[in-house]
């Protein structure tokens, strides 16, 4: 057993591809194509945050991965085994919680988790099932029955159940759909703490908000095409936009000549300009614009300065496949 | 660690958890069979059976009684073993759990032998239990020297085969009217028309060859062969009758799970 204490060293093989699309679709019966040729990498080790509007074909891609829905074409290999020829091999090391709540009313917490653990064949081991549930804070539920939870220790419940069978390779499949704030960060305490115990995580949510606090690489899907893949970071910043904005003492009629280098943006009011700027520059010009506003006889009310987030990054992105 | 090559855990998994819920409805899944089962040998055994036993025809078993037994409880064993399988399956699809059998590193074969192996389980206990409370009303005189091999072998296969044709109602079924429309609206009838309460030699010549396109005759015949050595059919033609439906519900869930009929789109 490794030292609580100290954190886990990554895994030598961590980076390298534990989970490989290649050419993934699939047409429903009736013709509807929730997913048309999909090619992914996930790699050991990460949380990857599957973003995308309802219905963009995220749910399709993870049931097809995990076995629930048959692919049209393509192939999935999870941890080096096929997960069709091999699907033993491949779903042995993959848990899934599904979106929505579907749990066995009457059995108790314990006796479901335990089930679980069974079912994805391994050996009885109240010692893994014990830690779970402590782990998800379910330790003093364990013999209640499933049906007198609360949504949210159902929700825990149902990742305890994925977990049973100690996998590395876990999929949330919106995880904090209709979970409330507190919970919600609870809950991304807890996917921190599988991804530092070595669990490789996919989760596919349409909040931007915890694909930007949680994920380290980003997919965005739409209409059953993944239209990108980037490192969070890298995405943030190479399509990240920083505003500096400056409200003015006296509305203006115009920008005056002098600082059109700057391209300011004046707002219907003519009480404020916009100016963007590209903040990973060594120079972002703001004092000398600050400079030349003055000099030009402005006088300010207030100065703020807005980042971009990964919201406005989607809609843009998404708008534009429209 | 890899994977088992045969996912015995699971087959266990599934196999407790449905037995488990057979005991938690021990009234409705257990106690109400047999004692529907009961009136039965009550009112047709006991009661009227004694003015049948007077008009003098002999039945197989010696009484009246002792001849609707293997019928009866066969027929509780169909319905039982139909009714218990569908439900097993068709739940989780109901409630959507599902999605975890399907995720699961387990094999069609393995989930089968889960679910129809405690709903087959289930109907033994309930055709032994029956059977015990059948010597409470009725004497059983004229038994076959061969009894204890032939009954369990005509019970276990009929149960298994009735409880794979649940399976398969439970997996065709997209709601409770469905999952009960073939054991009420075909089963039922079957049984009652099968020879439970009558020899076939009874009937009129022309009803007596429609009764052997019922697949229930070769079944109550064939048991009833394994208690008292006498039946409508040969029991050769019986025991092969059964086998044959066995190896035809076996086909049809061998169908289901390669082409992932209402499992997987």
């Amino acid at each position: 057993m490794p030292n609580a204490a100290t954190p886990r060293a990554a895994p030598a093989n961590a980076g390298e591809p534990i989970v490989t699309i290649s050419g993934l679709s699939k047409t429903y019966k009736g013709g509807f194509q929730a997913l048309k040729t999909v090619d992914l990498q996930i790699r050991r080790g990460e949380i990857f945050a599957l973003l995308g509007p309802n219905g963009a074909g995220k749910t399709t891609l993870i049931s097809i991965i995990c076995g629930i829905v048959n692919p049209t074409t393509g192939r999935v290999v999870a941890d080096g085994h096929d997960v069709i020829t091999d699907f033993r091999e491949a779903r042995f090391k993959i848990g899934l919680v599904p979106q929505e709540l579907t749990t066995d009313a009457f059995e108790s917490v314990w006796d479901t988790v335990s089930f679980s653990r069974g079912l994805f064949g391994r050996s009885p081991d109240p010692d893994h099932v014990e830690k779970v549930l402590k782990q998800l804070s379910l330790w003093d539920k364990k013999d209640n029955k499933i049906m007198t939870l609360s949504g949210g220790m159902k929700r825990r419940v149902m990742i305890a159940k994925a977990l049973s069978h100690e996998p590395s390779i876990l999929f949330l499949d919106e995880p904090t759909a209709g979970v409330d704030v507190e919970l919600r960060q609870d809950m991304w305490d807890v996917v921190r703490g599988l991804q530092d115990a070595g669990v490789t995580i996919i989760l596919t949510t349409h909040y931007i908000e915890e694909a930007e606090e949680m994920a380290d690489r980003v997919g965005v899907i739409s209409k059953g095409e993944l239209i990108l893949v980037e490192d969070k970071t890298t995405l943030m910043r190479k399509m990240g936009k920083k505003q500096l904005k400056v409200q003015l003492q006296t509305p203006i009629k115009a920008v005056p000549k002098a600082l059109s280098k700057y391209k300011l943006e004046r707002s219907d009011d003519c009480e404020e300009l916009t100016y963007t700027y590209d903040a990973s520059q060594e120079q972002t010009g703001i004092t000398s614009l600050l400079t030349d506003l003055t000099s030009a006889g402005m006088r300010f009310k207030d100065v703020s300065t807005h980042q971009s987030s990964l919201e406005d990054i989607f809609v843009s992105l998404v708008r534009s496949r429209r | 660690m890899s994977a088992p090559a045969f996912n015995w855990f699971a087959v266990k998994a599934i196999y407790n958890f449905e037995m488990k819920r057979t005991f938690r409805t021990l009234m409705q899944s257990i106690v109400s069979p047999v004692l529907s089962t009961s009136l039965y040998f009550v009112v047709f055994g006991a009661a009227m059976g004694r003015s049948m036993d007077a008009a003098g025809q002999h039945w197989a078993g010696g009484s009246y009684g002792a001849f609707i037994v293997p019928g009866l409880i066969m027929m509780s064993v169909l319905q039982q073993s139909l009714s218990n399988a569908s439900f097993g399956i068709y739940f989780p699809k109901f409630t959507g759990t599902i999605y975890e059998l399907l995720s699961a590193p387990i094999s069609a074969f393995e989930i089968v032998i889960g679910y129809v192996g405690a709903a087959a389980t289930k109907s033994i206990i309930l055709a032994a239990i029956t059977l015990a409370t059948a010597c409470l009303f009725v004497r059983f005189d004229d038994m076959q020297p061969w009894f204890w091999l032939w009954m369990p072998i005509f019970l276990v296969l009929t149960t298994l085969t009735f409880s794979l044709f649940g399976f398969i109602i439970g997996i065709w079924a997209d709601g409770f009217e469905k999952l009960q429309i073939i054991p009420l609206l075909i089963i039922t009838p079957l049984t009652f028309l099968g020879g439970t309460f009558y020899p076939l030699t009874v009937l009129p010549a022309f009803w007596q060859k429609v009764a052997l396109f019922n697949p229930v005759v070769y079944l109550i015949s064939g048991y009833r062969w394994a208690f008292y050595g006498v039946a409508d059919v040969a029991w050769e033609i019986s025991l092969g009758m059964t086998v044959l439906f066995l190896a035809l519900c076996m086909t049809g869930i061998w169908w289901i799970f390669r082409t992932g009929y209402k499992l997987k789109s």
